[in-house]
């Protein structure tokens, strides 16, 4: 192999990887650097090791955080709920449907994120048919309002990152051997158990990648809290952006940020390494040689 | 079969397509109501329910008549292209080096274009924040540019690095063997059969950028894109000349996208011209022997 061809790589990975370290790494160790900080806005912010800011960060927080894990939790599952059978059914039923069935699963992506979540702030409001459909049904909590409850938000949260579910389940389902399937039932399998003992198994992957790239997103927005909840619907995302925004208190703003990116990143590498990266990248390479 | 038993058996049969159609409506019908908003006629101060006071094309003749919302439509539309420009030969070239070679540290490439991926916005957003708060970089559009670059390089890799899994490398040697040098193959033969790729990445970092929020509501210091104009104006309610320019811009993304698709089928099939199967005219020497 020519010398040129063994640098090649080099000089193609380097502006994307140094861009990836200095904007991406580098930040992440200037936020830790200001967890530690303290001081007042006022006055300055001093680094002295305050790895007290980490405790205080989550005193006094214990409801957004526990709306948060409610929240994103509830949205995930319900998300896995309406994603699978309509991945199924794109995946296998739609017939000549299935190219605009996935155009209406992206189509979403075409309106601006703000815009969709302001247009379920209309659909929800006091005046909505919609409102005034539940109101009927009874479904809507004492008040009869909608906007500004627990509901509202796991709704929103639920719509904005459905599609991160549909997509790997269908990637996943799409490659499904359905033959499996019919070998099962050969075999004098009910419907249901084929699908509970060949098919469930078998789309796990694309079930776990789903509820990753639901949940994590989920976890950390504020705007669907701010927009349909109300002062009592707080998350975590909310605290952040406000203490950072708002109070300016970045020590502690940055020791909650901080905390948030150990979790997930647990989570993230905990699943990379039983499963490897393909959730986010699609199918394995093939080593070149 | 009686009527209702026949009924309930065509329901079952089609459960899961009645299923299917219901969450697709669960989907489409916020865009619905931004469309069906924009040609509504409410009064300017009161938000009441769509049509009730009649259609009017008003708000799509007066789109660009706020001079507020034409700028931070312009920012929004020179930062997407900047971010898309850079994002996507940045991407495109480590797309390349991670099919096409081996290298050290592979595997931490790949970590490090996977996890911005999977980092919460909000601690992207604070984390660059920090820095650029540490170093009293003045935020605006460059930390905005330099930001949206950041998060739009991983999905352009993504997408770029499926196109060229899919690659039939034959190709490239079929054009090596009739007497083209690496530039003109990879001019001729590569850059065609990976342009789909490419500008389906790229409009995927158009659509990130022009859409993001959260990581520009922190490092835009005074600057506003049109995420941020909007969420600027709807704590007042926003004016309806929004609702018509998100359905235009719907619109139009359906096409750039249907554009795409159209041309990625001719791709595939210009990709799929291959020697004649066993039994055709010219079969390859090792082809039977290989089934």
């Amino acid at each position: 192999m020519s010398l040129r061809r063994r640098l090649a790589p080099y000089w193609l990975m380097g502006p994307g990887l140094l861009w990836l370290i200095l904007f991406f790494v580098v930040p992440m160790y200037f936020m830790g650097e200001m967890a530690l900080r303290s001081g007042t806005l006022a006055t300055g912010y001093t680094f002295d090791w305050a790895w007290s800011n980490f405790p205080d960060s989550l005193s006094g927080r214990g409801d957004q955080i526990g709306r948060t894990f409610f929240y994103s939790g509830t949205a995930t599952v319900l998300a896995l709920l309406i994603a699978y059978p309509l991945a199924y059914a794109i995946a296998f039923r739609a017939g000549r449907f299935k190219l605009l069935l996935l155009f209406a699963v992206i189509a979403p992506f075409f309106t601006t994120y703000l815009i969709r979540t302001i247009a379920w702030k209309t659909i929800l409001s006091d005046d909505s048919p919609v409102v005034s459909v539940l109101q009927t049904l009874s479904l809507t909590p004492g008040d009869g309002r909608v906007l500004a409850t627990s509901g509202a938000v796991i709704a929103g949260l639920t719509y904005n990152f459905l599609p991160f579910m549909i997509l790997p389940l269908y990637a996943n389902l799409e490659r499904l051997d359905l033959r499996l399937v019919e070998a099962a039932k050969d075999l004098y399998s009910s419907s249901r158990t084929a699908f509970i003992k060949v098919t469930l198994p078998l789309t796990m992957p694309g079930i776990v990648a789903g509820v990753l790239l639901t949940f994590i997103p989920a976890f950390g927005d504020y705007i669907n809290a701010q927009l349909l909840g109300g002062t009592g619907q707080a998350m975590i995302g909310n605290v952040i952006q406000s203490l950072y925004l708002a109070q300016r208190d970045y020590p502690e703003a940055a020791a909650l940020s901080f905390l948030m990116m150990g979790l997930i990143l647990a989570i993230v590498l905990v699943y990379i390494r039983f499963a490897g990266t393909e959730a986010f990248m699609g199918d394995e390479v093939e080593e070149e040689t | 079969m009686s009527a209702p038993a026949r009924a309930w058996d065509w329901l079952r049969r089609n459960a899961l397509l009645i299923y299917a159609g219901l969450a697709v409506a669960y989907m489409l019908i916020p865009i619905a109501v931004i469309a069906i908003f924009s040609f509504g006629a409410t009064p300017k101060d009161k938000l009441t329910f769509a049509l009730d006071n009649g259609f009017t094309t008003e708000y799509w003749q007066t789109m660009f008549s706020i001079p507020e919302l034409n700028d931070a439509l312009g920012t929004s539309l020179r930062l997407a292209f900047f971010t898309t420009l850079i994002a996507t030969a940045i991407g495109t070239a480590m797309a390349i080096a991670l099919v096409r070679h081996r290298f050290h540290g592979k595997k931490l490439a790949n970590l490090l274009i996977v996890i911005p991926m999977a980092t919460p916005e909000v601690v992207i957003g604070a984390s660059l924040l920090s820095m650029f708060i540490y170093y009293s970089f003045a935020l605006g559009f460059t930390t905005l540019l330099i930001a949206h670059v950041m998060f739009s390089i991983s999905f352009v890799v993504v997408v770029v690095r499926s196109r060229l899994i899919g690659f039939d490398r034959n190709l490239e040697e079929a054009a090596a063997d009739l007497g083209a040098g690496p530039f003109t193959t990879f001019r001729t033969v590569t850059l065609p059969l990976l342009a789909p790729g490419i500008v389906a990445a790229a409009l995927l970092a158009f659509a990130l950028s022009i859409d993001d929020f959260v990581i520009s509501n922190f490092n835009s210091g005074t600057t506003v894109t049109f995420p941020l104009y909007v969420y600027g104006v709807s704590l007042r309610g926003i004016p309806v000349q929004v609702n018509a320019l998100a359905t235009l811009l719907f619109l139009i993304a359906t096409v750039a996208v249907a554009l795409v698709l159209f041309q990625q089928r001719r791709a595939e099939k210009m990709a799929a011209v291959q020697p004649e199967p066993e039994g055709g005219p010219l079969p390859l020497p090792g082809t039977a022997a290989a089934q």
